[in-house]
């Protein structure tokens, strides 16, 4: 393994004092060095000590960024696509972070992370700044990663940050839904995508893109998804005012379709927003300048609603739930370690002198009791090491 | 599994640099490295001495690896040398050049600041070990 920051005063991972060197590296990062981000960004990924403070620090200047999440399958085009849309960005006069996740061997952790080979478009041109990720098999932290590389992103002040990611699976879900517009695409032909998408993918999308129109199946593709989000719309009835895009499709398939009860939209609260499907030719560009256009209106109906404080309170709470659970997560581990280790508590249950409840029960029972003791007796109590309660403050700027 | 990791992957890009459209060698190396557990930024062809400059930044790499078999490395490596030195990158990033060069261009190479060349026929395990065992120290 590398060799890495070891402060003295940095043991603690959870706390959120800043080192002198960190204070400078975010001091660098806020003046606009590439360097210095691309460290942060280093830092958040591979969970450093300090990053938390140094994200912390960078909290008080974020807000700004319009956050856009990509996905689909591989192949659909989304590298190409990101590419076209970073150089449409940078004609408007936008700069533009991408945060591009790949999957990691599940074996040695290793990863070939190919989508930095499709930028072709804005070659040369630092106000792009592309940073890949690998997808490094954290349970819940591969998101929080990209979330905090979105807030050094923005902090940096990068004006549009693309998340792209591979929607094959919950954890890259998860990360695109740190997007405050997410865009799913699919490709022609893709009918039995279509249908899988169906289950995960397709409540996220705010907007639809099917790439590489030109192919043959192309417009049959987009009608089948209209159709789709009509149908998931269905539920939320007169709610919507912004109209149809299908109209025939979406009468006759909104009304036989309730009974499936999609709790999407609602629970998105984006009743107001039917997402609409764009067709695009990444290779050629074309199509783009009307994915900016759906994008741009997204980000608008997002903002006169008031989704988007709630869409950020929704992710500042997931945020804190993910450390806590991460935090709480470090000390039932140095329990486990204090009754014996898990193999030791495991061989208990093999040898049958006890069950793997019981063993849970009795490795939780220090922690359980830690937490009533605080609770109890002193209940306005000073908080632990790990709570500080200027750390993940959610902070509404929006 | 926590949010907070003790330990993290080596970081490598792997560059073609230059009208060389011969990417096996890199391919190979890619994967090589992969295997070893490394995460492995792969530029793809045809790449211009700035664009690896800014890839390795924002990338924040600890090895760029640059494949080149066209022979022009005495031009453009020296060039990715001084870009990485304008963005303060140089003194953390390990150099290496892998491609068919001449001990003489070796030697100017290496004087300029690539740390070793390998070439046709060095075992992947040599590479990847060389790697392990000359990181960058980070700062």
């Amino acid at each position: 393994m590398v060799g890495r920051d070891t402060d003295a005063d940095e043991t603690d991972a959870a706390s959120t004092a800043l080192s002198d060197r960190d204070a400078t590296l975010v001091e660098s990062l806020l003046s606009g060095s590439h360097r210095a981000l691309a460290r942060v960004i280093s830092r958040i990924e591979d969970r450093a000590p300090g990053y938390r403070a140094i994200v912390s620090a960078l909290h008080d200047h974020t807000g700004t960024a319009d956050v856009i999440g990509i996905t689909g399958a591989p192949g659909a085009g989304k590298s190409t696509l990101v590419d076209k849309l970073a150089l449409a960005l940078r004609d408007r006069g936008d700069t533009v972070g991408v945060v591009a996740v790949d999957p990691a061997s599940p074996y040695t952790g290793g990863a070939v992370l190919g989508d930095r080979i499709r930028m072709a478009s804005t070659v040369g041109d630092m106000d792009v700044f592309f940073r890949s990720m690998s997808a490094r098999g954290q349970l819940g932290g591969l998101s929080m990663a990209t979330a905090d590389a979105v807030t050094a992103l923005d902090a940096f002040g990068k004006d549009t940050i693309v998340i792209e990611t591979v929607g094959a699976g919950q954890s890259e879900i998860d990360v695109v839904r740190t997007a405050d517009t997410v865009a799913v695409l699919v490709q022609p032909g893709a009918g039995d995508d279509v249908q899988t998408l169906k289950a995960g993918i397709l409540e996220i999308g705010d907007v639809f893109v099917v790439n590489k129109f030109d192919r043959e199946g192309a417009e049959r593709t987009r009608s089948e998804l209209e159709e789709m989000v009509h149908r998931r719309d269905g539920h939320a009835g007169a709610s919507h005012p912004t109209g149809h895009h299908a109209p025939g499709a979406a009468h006759s398939a909104g009304a036989a379709d309730d009974s499936h009860g999609v709790d999407d939209g609602a629970e998105e609260g984006s009743s107001t927003w039917t997402p609409p499907v764009v067709g695009t030719v990444a290779e050629t560009g074309e199509g783009v300048d009307a994915l900016l256009e759906a994008f741009d209106a997204h980000a608008a109906a997002l903002r006169d609603s008031g989704e988007l404080a709630a869409a950020r309170r929704r992710r500042h709470a997931a945020t804190i739930r993910t450390l806590i659970r991460a935090d709480v997560g470090t000390l039932a581990r140095d329990s486990i370690t204090e009754h014996g280790g898990i193999d030791a508590l495991a061989e208990r249950v093999c040898r049958g002198e006890s069950d793997p409840y019981t063993v849970a029960a009795e490795v939780l029972d220090p922690i359980e009791r830690c937490v009533e003791r605080a609770t109890d007796g002193e209940p306005s109590g000073s908080p632990g090491p790990d709570a500080d309660p200027g750390a993940d403050r959610p902070s509404e700027k929006d | 599994m926590s949010v907070d990791v003790d330990e993290r992957p080596v970081r490598c890009l792997v560059a073609k640099v230059g009208l060389d459209g011969h990417d096996r060698g890199a391919h190979v190396i890619a994967r090589a490295f992969r295997d070893a557990g490394f995460e492995v930024v792969y530029s793809g062809l045809h790449r211009a001495p700035e664009e690896i400059v800014q890839a390795a930044v924002q990338e924040d790499v600890d090895v760029l690896g640059i494949s080149i078999l066209s022979g022009a490395h005495n031009t453009l490596v020296p060039k990715v040398i001084d870009g990485l030195e304008a963005y303060s990158a140089l003194d953390d990033t390990l150099v290496i050049v892998g491609g068919i060069v001449p001990d003489d261009d070796e030697d100017a190479l290496k004087a300029a600041g690539v740390a070793e060349v390998f070439g046709p026929g060095t075992p992947m395990s040599e590479t990847v070990d060389f790697v392990r065992a000359n990181l960058p120290e980070r700062a």
